[in-house]
């Protein structure tokens, strides 16, 4: 350690050297100091915002998954369904089966007496009974003639007393829901005929006017078949652009207006490009409004700058050092690109391409103008149908005044989210796979 | 393309004006340089490549300046010189790898055997392929040991079965020293090797293909003496097929395995000569400079 040259060295620099970063360190550190605190202080605000963001809409969200059922002893009553008796499915198909849930409902309070009364009992279930009923008579003719004990939908009022989200305190006329029918309700919960079900409905059904039976099954088709239609349209046209222009574009004016034209598109309000599309595949190529095409069409649009600039991006992270290599080998340019710089830059594209995806399922202002907005209760089966996506369904609930239609979209919200997420974790192990194998 | 007939004189008038480097720039100098003799005989026997009148221009940057010599087969030349003075530029002429940079522009006529490799005939592919090329970092591709040397050999069609290949690969990593340390392991990464591995791989890969002429660039700038010494010894070995010039910055380098030697300096070639009589008797002011520690 005590080499002669270390002695040698004047000891007064060696001192002052230290006394005069020591002076200064004190600085340094309340300053690194500080700066964590800003760090953190930013990072505690932003995940006290995503916190406060989820709680809510799960608290408000997570009731929609649960679904209130009421029993009802059903007596498959030949005479209403099948009254000539041939067992002739299209007789049988169109049977009066509410005639049943309402002989039900008669069973169970034979007390009550007079239209306005009865007519307040049978609403205590949804029209979708009489479809479920149906349904099952459909899938088992056995049925007929049988009395069973049948848990049918409850309509969207029994749902919100159940849960409690309708106030019992207030005066009848200023509730949804009249006195002699939550007297009926207690006494069916009090005989434990009255049970939360999961909400299979809400992943099943298309759109629909009762609450009860709105589910997000139609949104969540028409946002599949067009996003479908984006990924397929914007990744392999985005990859190319972004290659072209990188690797293979000579460098002037052109491909300069080219860049900022692009950057630009990637920064434009994306009702332009809903504006566009009306104009251009609506108006002028006569496409059908409302269809996921279009939709695809529109986003696509969109997504194309996103995905080409996050490829470009990638792209010139790839070492030079690799095209040489490659170059120097005697590779062609296309040689060069697909053997070695697009499979080492694959990775950040997947992720430029899912973020723009994940950003393309977002979307409803540009689908507003090309007519994904409309009710639609048909769950489409095709780029041509009629179809809305999932973010405008939540637009056309949100709308609604239903307590049942504020639970469902926040349920709606959360199966969004959760889509996000699957798709950020799908980026993630995509990458996590791609850079194993290099 | 111009050929410029360059006359073997001694530099007397050279050494005479101040520093004809220091100053002014552009049209003057051109004109300068355009009568700027080399020293000693740029001329051989058997030449592999003839190069003569090069100039390039990295847009406005006359970055050499009419530069005029001979490459023997199965000799190893080294170009030496300060940094900046153009040796990479130079070399990268001789397989066009200047052709990827976009502001740089190449002048004069550069011949591999009978062919100019700058005609419109001459497939870069082509040249690359009987030009190969090592970089000063070892650049392996991030793909295993075996792919790596399989590449050239794949791409060119050089061979037909998987037996062969294998044959190829094991063949060019034994020529290039390497194949004891990475028998067991040629599916793993190249990335993965040391530095000197590295730039071993790199050399059985440009080998693979079996090129005439192997340049490399400042091929052992990045490793420790004993990977240095390694290389060196594969350079002595490799001479017998193929000619190979080398970029160094270590004079000792270039004395260890060079026939010959040319010295740049600011973009143009001062001297060339015989290793030997550059390094213990050199003709040139400035190469003297230069070997003997004066400056760069
Ligand atoms: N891509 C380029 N664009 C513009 N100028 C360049 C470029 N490459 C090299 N030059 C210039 O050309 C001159 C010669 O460069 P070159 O790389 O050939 O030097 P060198 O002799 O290899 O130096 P070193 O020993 O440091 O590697 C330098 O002045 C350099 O600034
Ligand atoms: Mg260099």
């Amino acid at each position: 350690m005590n080499k002669p040259s270390d002695s040698a060295a004047p000891d007064f620099r060696n001192r002052d050297i230290k006394t005069i970063v020591n002076a200064g360190l004190k600085r340094r550190h309340a300053a690194e100091r500080r700066f964590r605190w800003y760090g953190l202080i930013a990072i505690s605000l932003g995940l006290a915002f995503v916190a406060l963001m989820f709680g809510n809409i799960i608290s408000k969200g997570y009731p929609a998954f649960w679904q209130t059922y009421v029993q009802l002893p059903i007596r498959f009553d030949p005479t209403v369904i099948d009254p000539e008796g041939h067992h002739d499915p299209k007789a049988i198909e169109s049977a009066d089966y509410a005639a049943l849930v309402r002989a039900g409902l008669r069973d169970l309070f034979p007390a009550v007496q007079g239209r306005t009364e009865l007519r307040a009992l049978y609403d205590l279930v949804s029209s979708d009974a009489a479809y479920e009923l149906r349904s099952r008579v459909i899938a088992n003719p056995a049925l007929i003639g049988t009395s069973q004990e049948v848990w049918l939908l409850a309509s969207a009022t029994v749902d919100t007393l159940v849960k409690g989200n309708i106030d019992r305190t207030l005066d009848e006329t200023e509730r949804p829901i009249k006195d002699n029918q939550v007297g009926w309700i207690d006494k069916l919960q009090a005989s434990g005929k009255i049970e939360k079900q999961f909400n299979t409905i809400l992943f099943t059904g298309g759109d629909s006017r009762e609450p009860e039976q709105a589910g997000i099954r139609g949104a969540l088709m028409g946002s599949f078949y067009t996003l479908l239609i984006t990924f397929l349209l914007s990744f392999p046209m985005g990859v190319a652009t972004a290659v072209y222009l990188e690797e293979f574009a000579p460098k002037n004016r052109w491909t300069d207006l080219i860049e900022v034209n692009i950057n630009n598109l990637a920064a434009v309000p994306s009702i332009v490009f809903g504006l566009l599309g009306l104009a251009v595949f609506i108006n002028f190529f006569g496409l059908p409004r409302s269809a996921p095409l279009v939709g695809g069409l529109v986003l696509s649009l969109m997504t194309l700058p996103v995905i080409i600039i996050a490829g470009r991006a990638a792209l010139t992270s790839v070492p030079p050092s690799i095209r040489e290599a490659a170059l120097g080998m005697g590779a062609s340019k296309l040689q060069m690109v697909g053997h070695h710089v697009l499979p080492l830059a694959m990775p950040g594209m997947l992720t430029g391409a899912i973020i723009g995806m994940a950003r393309a399922l977002g979307e409803s202002a540009p689908l507003l103008m090309i007519g994904m907005v409309a009710f639609i209760v048909d769950v489409p089966k095709g780029l041509m149908d009629p179809a809305t996506v999932l973010p405008v369904q939540i637009y056309l609930w949100a709308d609604l005044p239903e307590r049942a239609f504020v639970e469902r979209t926040s349920a709606a919200i959360m199966v969004l989210l959760a889509f996000m997420v699957l798709m950020n974790g799908l980026a993630i192990i995509l990458r996590k796979r791609f850079e194993r194998r290099w | 393309m111009s050929t410029t007939t360059i006359e073997i004189k001694t530099a007397l008038d050279t050494m005479l004006k101040p520093n004809p480097h220091v100053g002014k720039q552009s049209s003057v100098e051109v004109t300068d340089y355009n009568n700027r003799q080399t020293v000693g005989k740029i001329t051989v026997d058997h030449p592999k490549m003839i190069c003569r009148g090069v100039n390039v221009y990295y847009g406005e940057k006359h970055a050499l300046k009419n530069v005029g010599i001979d490459i023997g087969a199965n000799e190893v030349i080294a170009f030496i010189g300060p940094s900046g003075c153009g040796k990479s530029t130079f070399l990268r002429c001789l397989n066009r790898m200047n052709d990827t940079i976009p502001v740089c522009r190449v002048v004069g006529q550069i011949k591999l055997d009978n062919d100019d490799i700058y005609d419109k005939s001459i497939d870069v592919v082509q040249l690359r392929a009987r030009v190969g090329m090592v970089f000063q970092k070892p650049n392996p591709f991030p793909k295993s040991i075996y792919e790596n040397v399989a590449y050239g050999p794949r791409i060119h069609g050089m061979v037909n079965t998987k037996p062969e290949l294998d044959d190829l690969v094991r063949a060019s990593l034994e020529r290039a020293g390497l194949i004891k340390e990475v028998e067991k392991r040629l599916e793993e990464p190249g990335t993965s090797l040391s530095g000197g591995q590295q730039q071993r791989l790199c050399i059985a890969r440009a080998i693979a293909v079996d090129p005439e002429v192997i340049l490399m660039d400042e091929p052992c700038s990045a490793l420790d003496p004993i990977a240095t010494a390694k290389i060196e010894e594969l350079i002595d070995e490799l001479r017998e097929k193929y000619t190979i010039v080398i970029v160094t910055h270590s004079m000792q380098q270039a004395a260890r395995v060079s026939q010959r030697t040319a010295y740049f300096h600011l973009g143009d070639l001062i001297e060339v000569g015989e290793t030997d009589q550059i390094f213990t008797n050199p003709k040139h002011k400035l190469t003297e400079d230069y070997i003997t520690g004066r400056f760069g």
